[in-house]
């Protein structure tokens, strides 16, 4: 099937060696960071994580979100989604190499990456966290090639993969709560201490995912021949599990406000005013908490009303729901972790240029890795369609 | 170092007008007040040097009279560790450090403390926690809990820099490699390792010293300010003071049972 990635349009060309160019700018910044250290990016002794671990927790949730699909369509024989599921199942493959490489830039000893497999240490989630990342990719890529690989033949998938689509579904809401326990479980640090964080990965996973994917299939329907929605209301189906869930996502925060304000606990309220109205004059994140406030309400409205049957509105409200969450989970959450630290200092984070580039290369990456697969799946299709 | 009962509860009146009292582990008002002049030190030299059950500090900050008995002690750390100075806070890497009162013990100040309290100085390093979170997060091993003695250690050859240790660790004790260290070293140590970029680090309790019998080298600098030795032996002067004195540790609500306590309203203090 992967001779298909192979054959394309022009455009299919410039797009790919335009995602190759941008990926050649990461490495070289990358190798630059193996070479002199962590120094180069924005990160510090009081907020030691940033942009790459933000990413890594968001595209998480990303990939965790193909289970929208996979439980409709396979437990639920949800017909509808037929066409969708195989793009959601190639987003889970991306999301989770892009994670991967995000932890592996993070660390400060990438030879000693496996340590974690040769020392398993069983106390320690992200051992866990390690374990079922890997085993979620190595689960979408089998679901993923042999239905696709079925459907190329024009057969039904072998009976095999059954359970392991069955698996899938467990899994993926696994891969995000082990995420969450990363940050839930840690001791003083009180922006990320709370028995909802799970529930807030999730919901605001399967807003942002299937937004994204939706995006994903409207993009697909303009440039080829194949139609992952040829008038059977997938699309609005999926709108309205992204609508629920980003209203839980919203409902979760307005507790976690709730609970800090009214115990008036300065602990739990000072993160909270950092990233709303900025703390001892330090106020980096708050234009950017504004915003993400705004989207995820407009967004939410645009979905209420009928205007999501608008075909201009509903690219839009989409976009301000993953872009909300985006802010949220892959900007703010980690960064006001570490504020105030454990001295009830300010230390700010801004992230170096050279962080941003190794970011939006491993994001090119991403890209890529969509566009191969999605090229071979929409092939497959359109021949499949004559 | 004696104390009789009535200078205690004293002492005990002036802290609490302080509004210090709540935040106090209270223990041995009803017990002997320790005499710290009869002590007997409750570690043995053995061929394996200074060993214990569970190694823990006190310090006493009365006895840093001045800002130089404090540098004096960070530097002591400093040079035999091999600490490197990149003269920069973003990329520092210190083992022990001071900090005022307001930000040492955060959830025990108020309005009202004069600016001297609130800016009195505190040494602060590691606290070798009973129930270490960094050793918890830890998914290599890198940084694990002894078990015969409590110190919690760093395997600067298994780290691999992931820095969850540093998200885990509620009191800010651990430094990360971001640079290189070794050109910012002034003098190198032969004798103890230098780090590798990429790696955590933070104080181990000098185990290196311990293992020779020697005390750890801030203590030794300290002229009586810290205080070490082995919290499980009864007659251990620590132990004394710890169960006969005010002392406070930082944090202590987090439930990581630190083994550095502060005695506050030492002598001639406050
Ligand atoms: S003070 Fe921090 S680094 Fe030291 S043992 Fe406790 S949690 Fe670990
Ligand atoms: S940085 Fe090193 S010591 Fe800290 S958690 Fe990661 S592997 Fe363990
Ligand atoms: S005990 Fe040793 S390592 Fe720790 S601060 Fe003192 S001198 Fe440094």
């Amino acid at each position: 099937m992967f001779e298909k990635a192979l054959t394309g349009s022009k455009r299919y060309w410039a797009w790919i060696f335009f995602l190759l160019a941008v990926i050649a700018l990461g490495v070289m910044a990358y190798l630059r960071q193996f070479n002199e250290g962590l120094g180069l990016t924005g990160m510090s002794r009081d907020v030691s994580w940033g942009l790459y671990i933000a990413q890594f927790t968001f595209l998480v949730g990303v990939a965790a979100s193909a289970v929208m699909l996979v439980t409709p369509y396979y437990l639920h024989d949800f017909k509808r989604f037929g066409k969708l599921v195989i793009l959601g199942e190639f987003l889970a493959i991306a999301a989770v190499i892009m994670c991967i490489l995000f932890i592996f830039v993070d660390v400060g000893q990438p030879m000693r990456i496996l340590n974690v497999l040769l020392y398993p240490q069983l106390h320690s989630v992200m051992f866990y966290d390690m374990c079922v990342l890997a085993g979620y990719l190595v689960i979408n890529l089998v679901v993923g090639w042999t239905t696709l690989g079925a459907e190329k033949k024009g057969t039904p998938p072998p009976k095999w993969v059954k359970p392991i689509i069955y698996l899938s579904i467990p899994w993926a809401f696994s891969i995000h709560t082990v995420t969450a326990f990363l940050y839930a479980g840690l001791p003083g640090r009180f922006f990320w201490m709370t028995a909802i964080m799970a529930a807030r990965f999730l919901a605001s996973a399967f807003a942002a995912g299937p937004a994204l994917l939706i995006l994903l299939a409207l993009l697909v329907r303009k440039l080829s021949k194949f139609d992952p929605d040829p008038g059977i209301g997938a699309i609005q189906s999926l709108v309205k599990i992204i609508r629920y869930a980003m209203i839980a996502n919203v409902f979760f925060y307005i507790c976690e406000v709730f609970t800090a304000f009214y115990s008036n606990s300065p602990d739990e309220m000072a993160p909270f005013k950092y990233v709303f109205f900025g703390l001892d004059g330090h106020t980096s994140l708050v234009p950017f908490m504004w915003t993400a406030a705004v989207l995820a309400i407009v967004g939410i409205a645009l979905l209420i009303f009928p205007t999501r049957e608008n075909k201009v509105l509903l690219p839009i409200a989409l976009l301000s729901i993953f872009l909300a969450n985006w802010i949220d989970k892959g900007i703010v959450l980690i960064i006001a972790g570490f504020v105030p630290n454990s001295f009830e200092r300010v230390t700010e984070y801004f992230p170096s240029g050279n962080e941003i580039s190794i970011v939006v290369g491993i994001y090119a990456i991403g890209a890529l890795i969509i566009t191969v697969l999605y090229k071979i799946a929409i092939s497959v299709r359109e021949q499949n369609q004559i | 170092m004696s104390v009789n009962r009535r200078q205690f509860l004293k002492r005990a009146g002036a802290l609490t007008a302080l509004g210090l009292g709540g935040s106090f582990v209270l223990t041995g008002i009803r017990g002997k007040i320790a005499d710290a002049a009869s002590q007997t030190p409750s570690y043995q030299k053995q061929k394996q040097g200074l060993v214990a059950k569970h190694w823990a500090m006190v310090v006493d900050m009365s006895k840093f009279k001045t800002e130089e008995d404090i540098e004096r002690v960070i530097q002591s750390c400093d040079t035999i560790h091999n600490i490197p100075d990149f003269g920069n806070k973003k990329d520092e890497i210190k083992w022990i450090w001071k900090d005022d009162f307001e930000h040492t013990f955060t959830e025990s100040k108020n309005e009202y403390l004069t600016e001297n309290f609130k800016e009195l100085p505190f040494m602060i390093m590691c606290n070798h926690c009973e129930n270490p979170p960094c050793v918890k997060a830890c998914p290599t091993g890198a940084t694990f809990k002894r078990a015969d003695d409590g110190i919690v250690m760093m395997d600067y050859h298994r780290c691999i820099g992931c820095r969850f240790c540093m998200g885990a660790c509620p009191f800010g004790a651990r430094s990360f490699n971001y640079r290189d260290p070794k050109p910012h070293i002034k003098t190198i140590n032969p004798d103890f390792p230098t780090r590798t970029i990429g790696v955590v680090e933070k104080c181990t309790f000098c185990v290196e010293r311990l293992e020779k019998g020697l005390k750890p080298a801030c203590v030794e600098a300290s002229k009586g300010g810290l205080i070490f030795g082995d919290l499980d032996d009864t007659n251990s002067e620590v132990r004394k003071i710890i169960s006969s004195k005010f002392t406070i540790r930082r944090k202590s609500e987090l439930g990581t049972q630190p083994s550095v306590y502060y005695l506050v309203g030492g002598e001639e203090s406050v």
